[in-house]
């Protein structure tokens, strides 16, 4: 009996050990697959616990956190959220993330492992770290000026400080209200549905996310390929330019909307933009030559990140000269986001050195202290200094003398490239208007900002003065609100320093910064 | 290692070796079983509001003068018991009450804290009656079929009052609910421990033979056969498959140990196999459980959400290796039955596998003092008793344990203990005090020559 009482102790003591192993198996080696499970709530219950950590635009929240009481604790909030929509992206408890909500979600949502006091640490103690802050290089007034010159058209704005690649402005219209998707509530289905169904597309970034024809602005680039290939000598020797002009290989005619463009010079072209000299000039140029220069400038480029993902900029690398020519003018299959027109003005005006853009300053833990800080990085040399220069004078003519005079500041150095595209199947769409351009306040040492401004214009007639008539004007606005003029222009040089913006600082910022 | 004292023992009538009483070891023991339950009772306030709950003091000192109490009925009735037994229970008790009381505090609507703790006290008392009154366990033997009417009887009741979530086990009176199918569980292994201790003999050596099988008289068989039939019928009847599983394990066991017959075993099996199989595709309340446990994430493929078993597992997995802490986890999102069945999942989220295994270890702890009480008494029915009594609690806790970890179908049962469940509870505290009679039997007893 006695060995069958051990026998039967082993049967028992085996049970347990079964039950062990299995208690082993889930929370060990399958604890992974299901704590990531979508129907386990734990995570969401868990992300949404705690206050969500701010996006910031000088130095002041854009963004907050309302404790509901529910499951899911937190929900966002937003002040200006159709202003700051194609900034901060949503976050929503049934819809995930966009933008820096989604970019910057392990530094807002107190993830990220250097949140912690020690890295690793969280993981340990099962913690997570108060939701960080994400501290943008929007200047709230250059927003608010491209977001109120758009006002119901639809467009992009894109500005850029071109020293530094700092984004001052990134607007889209129309816009939404990115707290109409913050919750988890049917309203919230609804809202979704609605923004989805929308033909005006209102969750588009069209400064990042949209290409469009870039049209006579595209001629910057152009004159800085024949500038820096040696294809133009002096920019006011006449030209060989027939008006109107047929397109090598093919019956085709190019013509122009402006007078006397025939044998016009470069700089008379640029002014009052001739299709009809740049086509041919981008033909003389050559292929390659066009699109080295294009692509030193950005286009081409899928993997630009600020730290949004940025959509590719397209400038065909394989095409015949009437192609050649058509895209040297902007159209054809060249197609550019309003940011990298925004590059393009800004490697002008910053002596052809490329910056990488960037929206995030700098992200810090809730109390203030530095997480991470973005460095200025040079992406590359687009072009010589003294092809820069000589663009930058032709620029300047074009707001000073031709097509951009809308544009002009008193009291600062403006220049400016109007253009208009036409697209859809036989040229039916609604017209783009474009304006490119950089300011540099007087006795500034260098220029403050480089903006590109694109308008869907249903009055933009076939004229390129349309760029200059829609499109001007809001990039004027725009650069007067980040240069920041007094309202009496005064030749101090102290006003350098009050025309960039200020990086934001919030309260209490007193830590040094501890890490790279 | 009782040499010296032995030697130098006066001449008394005293056996020539008197093993150690362990009162003390039991006392320093039932101190740390009494302040580990409301360690965690602070911490769950701690976690909750950031506070030390109010009744931190009087929930110390319930559970501390309830566990003095059995201490003092064990020391001056039973002074050779077991020392483990009583604060192992203690602990158990404890944690069960501090998991129940974290899962109230989600549910402000349904407090089910303070109905445990009056159950608790009731079992202790129970435990206290059954040590003080009993004497010694043998006077059972002359009960087995008293014992077996009653089971019977008990069994029977539920089936006269309405369903309860699928299962007839209850009897509602009044804001009562009790579950007869827990008492009749100890009455049985009375009854299997007294009828086989009688008839083992007889059991294993007359009958036929047929092949290798050695098949008792039907005189002999009849009986118990009959008995366990009918008791597992009554229990397929009330949809509670979890006690026929616990009883036909009981009864295999107790048969195998009484008999040394390896064949019952697989008789028992085989019958086992053939009984599951027939109720797995015929009953659709058990098919359900089966499909449960094959495809648990299958409702959420359908759209509709995790189900329990899901539920259940995803706080397992949440708690991994340390556990959230106590009331840091959302295992309240199994919703119904979170602190009964599933109560063991609220212990894996928030305990962790460390917690967990612990709790099983203590499982193990109880179940392996039990079997060693058998094996040191030398007549039978005290033999069978402790190890069919082991055996029920051990059986219980893998029949739970496994269903809500997913290892074997779900069935519905109370963990020995933890879940809330007033009748679940004063059983395991009258099988407590059972071990404890018999283990003090065995220990004082002890002649020196069989392991203690």
């Amino acid at each position: 009996m006695t060995s069958c009482i051990r026998r039967a102790a082993i049967v028992c003591a085996l049970l347990l050990v079964a039950l062990l192993v299995n208690a082993t198996r889930i929370q060990v080696f399958q604890a992974g697959s299901y704590d990531d499970n979508p129907a386990n709530r734990r995570q969401a219950i868990a992300r949404y616990s705690q206050a969500r950590g701010d996006i910031l635009v000088g130095g002041a929240p854009v963004t907050s956190s309302e404790d509901t009481g529910e499951q899911l604790r937190f929900e966002r909030r937003y002040r200006d959220g159709p202003l700051y929509a194609p900034v901060t992206g949503f976050a929503s408890q049934a819809y995930g993330t966009s933008l820096l909500e989604n970019t910057e979600d392990e530094i807002l949502a107190g993830t990220d492992p250097l949140l912690g006091p020690v890295p690793g640490w969280n993981d340990l103690t099962r913690d997570r770290s108060p939701g960080g802050r994400v501290v943008t290089t929007i200047n709230a007034a250059a927003q608010q000026a491209a977001f109120q010159g758009l006002g119901t058209r639809k467009g992009a704005v894109a500005a850029i400080e071109p020293a530094t690649g700092r984004i001052l402005a990134l607007v889209s219209t129309p816009s939404y209200d990115p707290g109409r998707l913050s919750g988890n509530d049917a309203s919230v289905k609804e809202a979704w549905t609605q923004l989805n169904a929308d033909p005006e597309k209102p969750l588009l970034n069209r400064a990042i996310h949209q290409t469009y024809p870039p049209g006579s602005t595209f001629k910057v680039v152009t004159a800085a390929a024949a500038l820096e290939e040696g294809a133009v000598g002096d920019v006011d020797r006449p030209t060989d330019s027939p008006d109107p002009y047929r397109l090598p290989g093919s019956e085709a005619q190019l013509s122009n909307e402006v007078n006397g463009c025939e044998d016009a010079s470069v700089r008379y072209a640029f002014e009052w933009s001739c299709n009809t000299v740049f086509a041919k000039l981008g033909v003389e140029t050559g292929l390659d030559a066009m699109a080295g220069m294009a692509q030193r400038l950005g286009f081409n480029e899928g993997r630009l990140t600020i730290p949004l993902p940025v959509s590719a900029s397209n400038f065909d690398t394989r095409m015949d000269d009437a192609q050649l020519a058509l895209s040297s003018v902007g159209q054809f299959d060249t197609r550019a986001t309003p940011l990298q027109m925004a590059m393009v003005a800004a490697a002008v005006a910053n002596g052809g050195s490329v910056k990488s853009p960037r929206l995030v300053d700098r992200t810090t833990t809730d109390g203030g202290a530095t997480v991470r800080t973005a460095g200025v990085r040079t992406l590359r040399q687009a072009m010589s200094q003294s092809t820069a220069m000589r663009l930058r004078e032709l620029m300047t003519g074009a707001v000073e003398e031709g097509t951009g005079k809308n544009a002009a500041i008193p009291g600062a150095t403006v220049g400016g490239k109007t253009g208009t595209a036409q697209h859809g199947v036989g040229n039916t769409g609604t017209p783009y208007a474009w304006f490119i351009s950089w300011a540099q306040a007087d006795g500034a040492l260098e220029p403050a900002v480089a903006v590109a401004v694109v308008v869907e214009d249903a009055a933009a007639d076939r004229a390129d003065i349309s760029g200059g008539g829609s499109a001007a004007p809001i990039a004027k606005a725009v650069m007067k609100a980040a240069l920041n003029l007094p309202a009496a222009p005064r030749s101090d040089p102290r006003r350098d320093a009050s025309a960039k913006p200020s990086p934001a600082s919030p309260p209490g910022n007193r830590w040094p910064a501890r890490r790279q | 290692m009782t040499g010296p004292t032995a030697d130098t023992a006066a001449p008394t009538a005293v056996p020539a070796v008197r093993l150690p009483r362990r009162r003390g070891t039991e006392l320093a023991l039932l101190g740390l079983a009494v302040l580990l339950p409301v360690y965690g009772y602070c911490a769950v306030g701690l976690a909750k509001s950031g506070s030390v709950p109010p009744g931190a003091v009087g929930y110390g000192a319930g559970l501390g003068a309830l566990a003095l109490l059995a201490h003092l009925a064990v020391r001056f009735r039973a002074p050779y018991a077991d020392p483990l037994l009583l604060p192992i229970a203690v602990l158990l008790n404890g944690i069960g009450l501090v998991l129940i009381y974290r899962l109230d505090l989600e549910t402000p609507a349904d407090r089910a804290a303070p109905t445990q703790l009056v159950w608790s006290t009731l079992g202790v008392g129970l435990f206290i009656g059954v040590v003080v009154v009993l004497r010694d366990h043998r006077v059972l033997q002359r009960y087995a079929y008293l014992s077996v009417a009653g089971a019977l009887v008990l069994l029977m009741a539920p089936i006269f009052f309405p369903a309860v979530n699928g299962a007839k086990i209850w009897i509602r009176l009044g804001g009562f609910s009790i579950q007869p199918g827990e008492f009749a569980k100890v009455l049985l292994a009375v009854f299997f421990a007294s009828y086989l201790a009688a008839n083992r003999n007889a059991l294993a050596y007359t009958g036929r033979r047929i092949w290798k099988l050695q098949l008792p008289t039907g005189r002999v068989l009849g009986p118990i056969v009959a008995i366990w039939l009918f008791s597992v019928g009554v229990l397929v009847l009330e949809r509670d498959l979890g006690t026929s599983l616990l009883f036909f394990g009981l009864f295999v066991i107790l048969l195998y140990v009484a008999t040394g017959r390896t064949g019952w075993v697989a008789v028992g099996l085989l019958l086992a196999a053939l009984g599951a199989f027939a109720v797995g595709s015929l009953e659709p309340h058990v098919h359900s459980r089966i499909e449960d446990w094959l495809h648990p994430f299958a409702s959420i493929d359908a759209g509709q959400g995790p189900g329990q078993l899901a539920q259940s597992l995803f706080a397992f997995s949440a708690g991994g290796m340390l556990g959230t802490g106590l009331g840091l986890g959302h295992s309240i999102l199994i919703g119904f039955a979170a602190k009964s069945d599933f109560i063991l999942a609220t212990a894996g989220e928030e305990l962790g596998l460390t917690g967990l295994s612990a709790i099983i270890l203590l499982y193990g702890l109880l179940v392996e003092r039990g079997f060693r009480a058998g094996l040191a008494l030398r007549e039978p029915f005290g033999r069978l008793l402790s190890m069919g009594l082991a055996s029920i609690v051990a059986l219980q806790v893998f029949v739970i344990a496994g269903g809500v970890t997913g290892l074997i179908p779900l069935t519905g049962m109370a963990m020995p203990f933890l879940a809330q469940g007033g009748s679940s509870l004063v059983t395991n505290w009258i099988i407590v005090a059972l071990l404890i009679r018999i283990s003090d039997s065995a220990r004082s007893q002890y002649d020196g020559t069989a392991p203690p």
